[in-house]
Formats: structure tokens, C-alpha cells, sequence
């Protein structure tokens, strides 16, 4: 009797625990929607999402410069962390000695909890100059905060694929190799492709972490509302929209940054589904046999 | 004509003597068996004559492995060529999460043999060298992962055999297998000695009496005896190899 009563507890606890959790995201998700909505309904949902002036005091919310800021930005970070991060993974899995696995391993790891201000602020001291150096301009641009943001993904990337790679029994890169094929081709041809899956997860993991921070784009971005012509222009981040500005709005200002808010939030969804589309219901072919 | 000879081999994983002075001959297109307990050295031995155990670290090995009189530990020797010549086969069906057309194919691949034609020839010809290629023909882009574990094995042979090698190492190749499996690659083994050499490893030894000209019983990394299999099951000399076979130990 006892025994069962204890059962019963433990079971409902566990419900209550992970009920609230979900009750705590719908929550803050009605709080936004609440707040959001009047702007985007007295300024119309066409003009709020593909308007492009953003006057907060002549009463104009168009936040397509920023919606195009942060594409901009996440994409032309990931361009330039996954090849790298995927060559890192396959050097640490593949070829790497484990001694020197057991260094690289936790300084990447490392490399994921160093604060982004911290990053933003390396950003602004060092890469901002750089950047005015090199091509010119202010410094402040799509691309400084794209290399930035490529820093910070670098280790979720790195860390998730490796661990795909090293995932993938070992049988196959026995057979492999006892084809004759060489190390390169095995990697290339077997081992890769199987752990495909599991790369895609951490490109999704890097990408959120992309779209989603704040600080660091701020600090080196340049927040000009235009849309850019080229990588070297200032661009706004939609977080960094409602970070810069939330201190100081009042009425409908403040509920076209709850406003923002609600178009990040489906971002983020629409980037999801897409990503899991591919990673689940397309599956991944490789020369016509499935994962 | 002897393929394989092997002379004085020792074998260590860090301090472990793992194989103790071995040496046997093997010669073409015959089939060996090596019998022994678990542990004995038998599957290690095997992996010594393709340097797959080059892959794990702290293998070491003294004496000479001569592959058509040639030794196959000289520095020169490209590692690629001999597995490409001395193929495996594993205890675990281990097919790519490919087609199994790809999984046949992928030998030829890696090789450099990409002609649609040429390529299509040797895996319809190897599928039909290992006894699949009836029940495959229809789904050869489907995943070699959908056949049954049987299937998954002669796919695995099938797939070693596309390149052309000249000998054929098994390492139990059915122990992961139902009887009906077993049948069907013990039919195979005896198809294929006429053109491949085939050295064998199993802890099933009416298979060892059924399928192989010779037998080698391994016990505690030593060679304890070696001959033809009817007269090692028969008349063994060495009073070890008959307490092993009367099911005594092991």
C-alpha cells in the first residue's frame, strides 16, 4: 500500500514538474501576444512585418530592415562556421590522437561559456578597428557581428557533430577499411553521411544560439534600421531592436516592441519546423539508401 | 603453392602476449578453419592478415607474414593494395546505411572503377557469386539495412567479393546467424574455394568439418595443432585438441 501511494506521488510530482514548465512558456508567450498585438493591429500586420521605416516618434513600426538584419547576420554566421566547425569535428573524431582530443575537446567546450559581453566587447575593441582598417567604413557592420556570432556557435557545432561522429559504430569503418579504402574515403564516403543527422541537429543548436543573441550584435552591428547593400553595411538585429530601445518607450512604442518580439518568436518557429523537416521527415538520403 | 605463410608470429596489445609463436601455411583456393575457446587468439590472428589491427593502438607484432611470398609488414607495402587483395568479412553483418547497390558498389568506388556499365556488371555478378541476387534483384536502391541478418551477410560477402580479392577472411561469419543463414554461407564457402583462398574462423566445429580442408586449433595464443581437418577431428595427436573437441573445456 505504502509502495503504491509512493508510486502515486512520484508520478503525479513528476506531472506537476513538467506541466509547469510548459505553463511558464505559455505564459510569458500570452504575456508577449497581450502586449504585442494592439501595435500590430492599429498599425496592420502587412505594414508592421514588411514595412521598412522604423520612427517610432511619427508613429511608424516597420521592422522589415530588421527582420533582414537578422537573416542577414545568423546566415552569414553559420556560411561562416560550419565549414569550419565541421572540418574541427572530423579532425577531433577521425584524426586526432586521443591525447590530443582530451585538450581540444574542453577548451571548446570552454569556449561556449565565456558571457557574450565578453565576446561583444573583444568585438568592439578588436574587430571593430580591424574591420575600419581592412574595407573601411565605421567598423560596425553585418559582417563584424556575423564573425563574432560565428565564434560563439563554433563550439555548440563542433562539440554536437563530434559527438555524432563518434556515434557511428565502429563496424563501419571497419568494413570501409577492410574494402581498401583509404582514411580520407571512409570519412568521406561512410562515416560522414551517416552522422549527417546528428550535424544537422548541431547547425540548429548554432543557429538558434545565432538568431537569439542580443548583446554582442548590439556592440559591434552599428543598429542602423536601412537595409543593407552589402556585408559591410551597419545592419539592426530584431533583439537588439527591442534591447536599445525598451528603456525608453512608452505606449505604442513600447507594444511594437512586444511587436518584434511576436515576429522573432515566429522566426524562430518557421526556422525550426524548416530545419526538422529535413532532419526527420525527409530524411537524409545518401545514394538512395536511408538513414 | 602456399598463399599465406606465416613464420614465428608474435603478437602484443601493450604487455599482452596475445599470439605465441605461430606458424602456418595456407594454401590457394583451400579453405582453413582456426578453431579454439574464446579468447584464444583466433580472431586476432585473422586480423593480422589484412593489418586491420594496425587501427588499435599498442598492437605490436615480431615475426614474418609472407602474402604470395611477399612480406606484408615492409614498410612499403601500401596498406590500401593488401586489403584490397585480402578481403574480410566480419562476425557482425556490417552493410553502410546505403542502397545495396551502393554497399557492392562502394569497393569499386573507392578503387577508382566509377563506369556505370562496369559497375553494374560486378555487382550483378557478385551478388550472384554470394547467392543473393534473387531475392535482391528487384530492390537494389532500396537500404541494405531493410534485409534480414542472413541477407546483411551475404550482402557483406558480396560486397568483398566486388573488388576481386584473392583471399577471404571470415571471422565467425555466422555465429550472429539462424541455421537456414548458416546453410546458405556454408553453400557459398564451398562455391567460393575454387577461386578464392578462405581462411575461417568459427567456435562451431561440425562447421569447421564441414566447410574447411584444414583446421588449426588455437589455445592461449599458441597453435596447438594443424592439419587436415579430418584427421584433427579424427586423430588428433596432441591430447588438447581431443579434450577441445570431445567438449571437455572450451
Amino acid at each position: 500500500m505504502n509502495n503504491r501511494l509512493e508510486e502515486y506521488l512520484i508520478e503525479k510530482g513528476l506531472f506537476i514538474t513538467a506541466i509547469s514548465s510548459i505553463l511558464i512558456i505559455l505564459l510569458i508567450i500570452t504575456f508577449i501576444f497581450i502586449e504585442g498585438f494592439p501595435a500590430i493591429e492599429s498599425y496592420g500586420v502587412l505594414n508592421f512585418v514588411f514595412g521598412s521605416t522604423w520612427a517610432p516618434l511619427k508613429g511608424e513600426f516597420g521592422v522589415l530592415t530588421m527582420i533582414v538584419g537578422t537573416l542577414g547576420i545568423t546566415f552569414l554566421a553559420l556560411a561562416l562556421a560550419v565549414p569550419l566547425s565541421l572540418l574541427c569535428a572530423i579532425f577531433m573524431a577521425e584524426i586526432a590522437p586521443s591525447s590530443m582530443r582530451r585538450i581540444l575537446k574542453p577548451v571548446i567546450e570552454t569556449l561556449a561559456a565565456i558571457p557574450s559581453v565578453v565576446y561583444g566587447f573583444f568585438g568592439l575593441i578588436v574587430l571593430v578597428p580591424l574591420m575600419r582598417e581592412q574595407f573601411g567604413g565605421t567598423g560596425f557592420s553585418m559582417l563584424t557581428a556575423s564573425v563574432i556570432l560565428m565564434v560563439m556557435i563554433l563550439p555548440t557545432i563542433i562539440s554536437v557533430s563530434e559527438d555524432a561522429l563518434r556515434s557511428i559504430p565502429y563496424e563501419y569503418k571497419e568494413a570501409s577499411l577492410a574494402l581498401g579504402a583509404t582514411q580520407w574515403q571512409t570519412i568521406k564516403n561512410v562515416i560522414f553521411p551517416a552522422a549527417i543527422p546528428g550535424v544537422i541537429t548541431g547547425i540548429i543548436l548554432g543557429m538558434g544560439r545565432a538568431i537569439g543573441e542580443t548583446l554582442a550584435v548590439i556592440m559591434v552591428a552599428g543598429n542602423v534600421t536601412q537595409f543593407p547593400s552589402s556585408v559591410l553595411d551597419p545592419v539592426r538585429a530584431l533583439t537588439s531592436n527591442i534591447a536599445i530601445e525598451m528603456g525608453y518607450a512608452t505606449g505604442m512604442h513600447y507594444n511594437a516592441l512586444f511587436g518584434t518580439a511576436i515576429v522573432l518568436f515566429f522566426m524562430i518557429i518557421f526556422l525550426l519546423v524548416l530545419a526538422n523537416y529535413f532532419h526527420y521527415k525527409k530524411k537524409v538520403v545518401i545514394g538512395g539508401g536511408y538513414l | 603453392m602456399n598463399r599465406i605463410e606465416v613464420e614465428n608470429l608474435n603478437v602484443y596489445f601493450e604487455e599482452a602476449h596475445i599470439l605465441k609463436d605461430n606458424n602456418i601455411k595456407i594454401p590457394k583456393n583451400t579453405v582453413t578453419s582456426l578453431i579454439g575457446p574464446s579468447g584464444c587468439g583466433k580472431s586476432t590472428f585473422i586480423r593480422t592478415l589484412n593489418r586491420m589491427n594496425d587501427l588499435i593502438s599498442g598492437f605490436r607484432k615480431e615475426g614474418s607474414i609472407f602474402f604470395d611470398g611477399k612480406e606484408i609488414y615492409e614498410p612499403d607495402v601500401d596498406v590500401v593494395e593488401l586489403r584490397k587483395k585480402v578481403g574480410m568479412v566480419f562476425q557482425k553483418p556490417n552493410p553502410f546505411p546505403k542502397s545495396i547497390l551502393d554497399n557492392v558498389a562502394y569497393g569499386l568506388k573507392v578503387h577508382g572503377i566509377n563506369d556505370k556499365d562496369v559497375v553494374e556488371e560486378r555487382v550483378e555478378e557478385s551478388l550472384k557469386s554470394a547467392a543473393l541476387w534473387d531475392e535482391v534483384k528487384d530492390k537494389l536502391d532500396k537500404s541494405a539495412m531493410g534485409l534480414s541478418g542472413g541477407q546483411q551477410q551475404r550482402l557483406c560477402i558480396a560486397r568483398t567479393i566486388a573488388i576481386e580479392p584473392e583471399v577471404i577472411l571470415m571471422d565467425e561469419p555466422c555465429s550472429a546467424l539462424d541455421p537456414i543463414s548458416t546453410t546458405k554461407i556454408e553453400d557459398l564457402i564451398h562455391k567460393l574455394k575454387k577461386e578464392y583462398t578462405i581462411v575461417i574462423v568459427t567456435h562451431n566445429m561440425q562447421q569447421a568439418t564441414r566447410v574447411s580442408k584444414h583446421t588449426a586449433f588455437f589455445l592461449h595464443g599458441e597453435i596447438v595443432e594443424i592439419g587436415r581437418t579430418d584427421k584433427l577431428f579424427m586423430e588428433p595427436e596432441d591430447k588438447r585438441t581431443e579434450d577441445y573437441i570431445t567438449g571437455r573445456f572450451g
